[in-house]
């Protein structure tokens, strides 16, 4: 049977006021490529035709979509269509009367991001003064009766930070937090020198995180995020390519995932020009990795490629210069050294490694460069 | 915690919601990142969970619908599945 999927990611503006060196969204995003913005109608054709395609779970992203005036009639749309919908916020400028009209519309579950444990770590990591509404923002949350997630993304700079995250999300009395170490694309991969993690960090936060799951048990689930990097195998990335997810990102263009951008030997089609069916169905983005038979060796004859998929379709086109090879992470892939080389780099690393913030100029600066 | 012999009445917590698949033609439910195939049996069972009902009224309620009073087999059931529910945060027990 032909895979449903049941994930979408709507990214419905990559404008952001924030400046995370780690974002996920594509170095050019300040470019041509995404500067016409789907509608509001055009979403909710978006949505209409994810739900008939078996989409059950809609993740509201950007960039920071609480920019977008319109948001309270997505959610209400999504809703309608019976979808579970997730707002994925950096709640700068949040207010409760915001989130209560949310709510209204059928917002099912919130989810914001902070950078640090305190709002001297956060705010440096963001870029930008956004502490102060982040924490309003969680208390608004709660007295509105939403389901919290807290995320964080976790690197050089703020891993000896775990437990008070953890602590920090307790005291708010949030369903979960995510701790997403970082994966390596856009601005991350941009920035890898300066955020890549020691061994010895990652073994001590790892060491709290299995601490303070055994003392909170479902009062909090703790997500770990595995820093892929430091693993002998790849993550099963997307549960497979084009199983289970896509991503529409704010021009329209149809993504397997949402680093997949970035494969420049694939074609992107959009959904001004096709319906969502045909793009998942048909397009050569969405069928060219599907199934196992495009695997290569040492994957095709691996038992594990059922489990793994073979690994991560963007990091093997970033990192190896080939998306249809076996995942580099992977210690069985004749790439895994250049992997290995970018591990080994911070443990001889004496200072602090700068960074560039996500910015719009600094994207089109990036973007100028090729 | 198991649901077994105790007065408590389940629940589905806030953050799960029980939603019809058209496209695959069966329940689930969904919660926050996540979803949980239900098969018929298990919708039923969620559906009974009221807020009012105990666990033993649903147990009986299913027990009356088909037929199968006192021979313990539903019980063992019906507590499998919330037990499994609560234990991913899914399902509370209360009073
Ligand atoms: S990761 Fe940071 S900069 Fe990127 S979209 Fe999210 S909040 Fe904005
Ligand atoms: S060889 Fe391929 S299938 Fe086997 S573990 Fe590595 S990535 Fe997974």
């Amino acid at each position: 049977m032909d895979p449903k999927p049941l994930w979408l990611l709507a990214e419905l503006t990559y404008k952001c006021p924030l400046q995370c060196p780690y974002c996920s969204n594509p170095l050019d995003f300040a470019g041509p490529r995404f500067k016409r913005e789907l509608s509001t109608e055009e979403w909710y054709r978006v949505f209409r035709e994810a739900k008939a395609l078996g989409v059950l779970q809609l993740g509201l992203s950007g960039g920071e979509p609480t920019l977008r005036g319109d948001l309270e009639d997505l959610v209400r749309e999504a809703h309608e269509l019976g979808l579970y919908t997730s707002l994925i916020t950096s709640a700068y400028r949040l207010t409760k009367e915001r989130l209560a009209a949310l709510k209204a519309a059928g917002l099912d579950h919130v989810q914001i991001s902070i950078q640090g444990a305190d709002a001297e770590l956060s705010d440096a990591v963001a870029g930008t003064g956004s502490y102060g509404d982040k924490i309003a923002a969680y208390h608004y949350t709660r007295e509105l009766g939403f389901p919290l997630t807290v995320n964080v993304v976790l690197h050089r700079r703020n891993l000896h930070q775990v437990e008070a995250l953890i602590r920090l999300a307790e005291s708010l009395g949030a369903e979960r937090i995510e701790l997403a170490n970082t994966q390596f694309y856009g601005w991350a991969l941009h920035n890898r020198a300066a955020l890549m993690p020691t061994r010895a960090q990652l073994d001590d936060a790892w060491r709290v995180v299995q601490r303070e799951r055994a003392r909170l048990g479902t009062r909090l689930e703790i997500v770990w995020v595995l820093p892929d990097y430091h693993e002998q195998y790849p993550k099963p990335c997307m549960g497979g390519w084009a199983r289970a997810y896509m991503t529409v990102t704010p021009a329209g263009e149809v993504w397997p995932c949402h680093a997949a951008g970035r494969i420049t030997t694939l074609t992107f089609e959009n959904v001004r020009a096709h319906p969502l069916a045909w793009i998942w169905e048909h397009s050569e983005a969405f069928t060219r990795f599907r199934g196992d038979a495009w695997m290569p060796e040492p994957c095709r004859s691996c038992p594990r490629k059922t489990q793994d998929f073979g690994g991560c379709r963007c990091q093997a086109f970033l990192v190896a210069g080939d998306a249809g090879l076996t995942d580099p992470v992977c210690s069985l892939s004749p790439h895994r050294h250049l992997i290995d080389a970018a591990v080994a780099e911070v443990e001889r690393a004496a200072g602090a490694v700068e960074w560039t913030y996500r910015a719009a100029p600094a994207s089109r600066a990036l973007a100028a460069k090729g | 915690m198991t649901a077994a012999g105790r007065p408590s009445v389940p629940r589905l917590h806030p953050k799960a919601r029980l939603q019809h698949d058209d496209v695959r033609g069966r329940d689930v439910l969904l919660y926050p990142e996540g979803l949980v195939a239900l098969n018929p049996t298990g919708a039923e069972i969620l559906e009974l969970c009221d807020g009012v009902r105990s666990v033993a009224e649903v147990v009986a309620t299913l027990e009356r619908r088909y037929g199968a009073a006192g021979e313990g087999g539903v019980e063992r059931d019906v507590t499998a599945f919330l037990d499994g529910l609560a234990a991913k945060g899914l399902v509370t027990y209360g009073s």
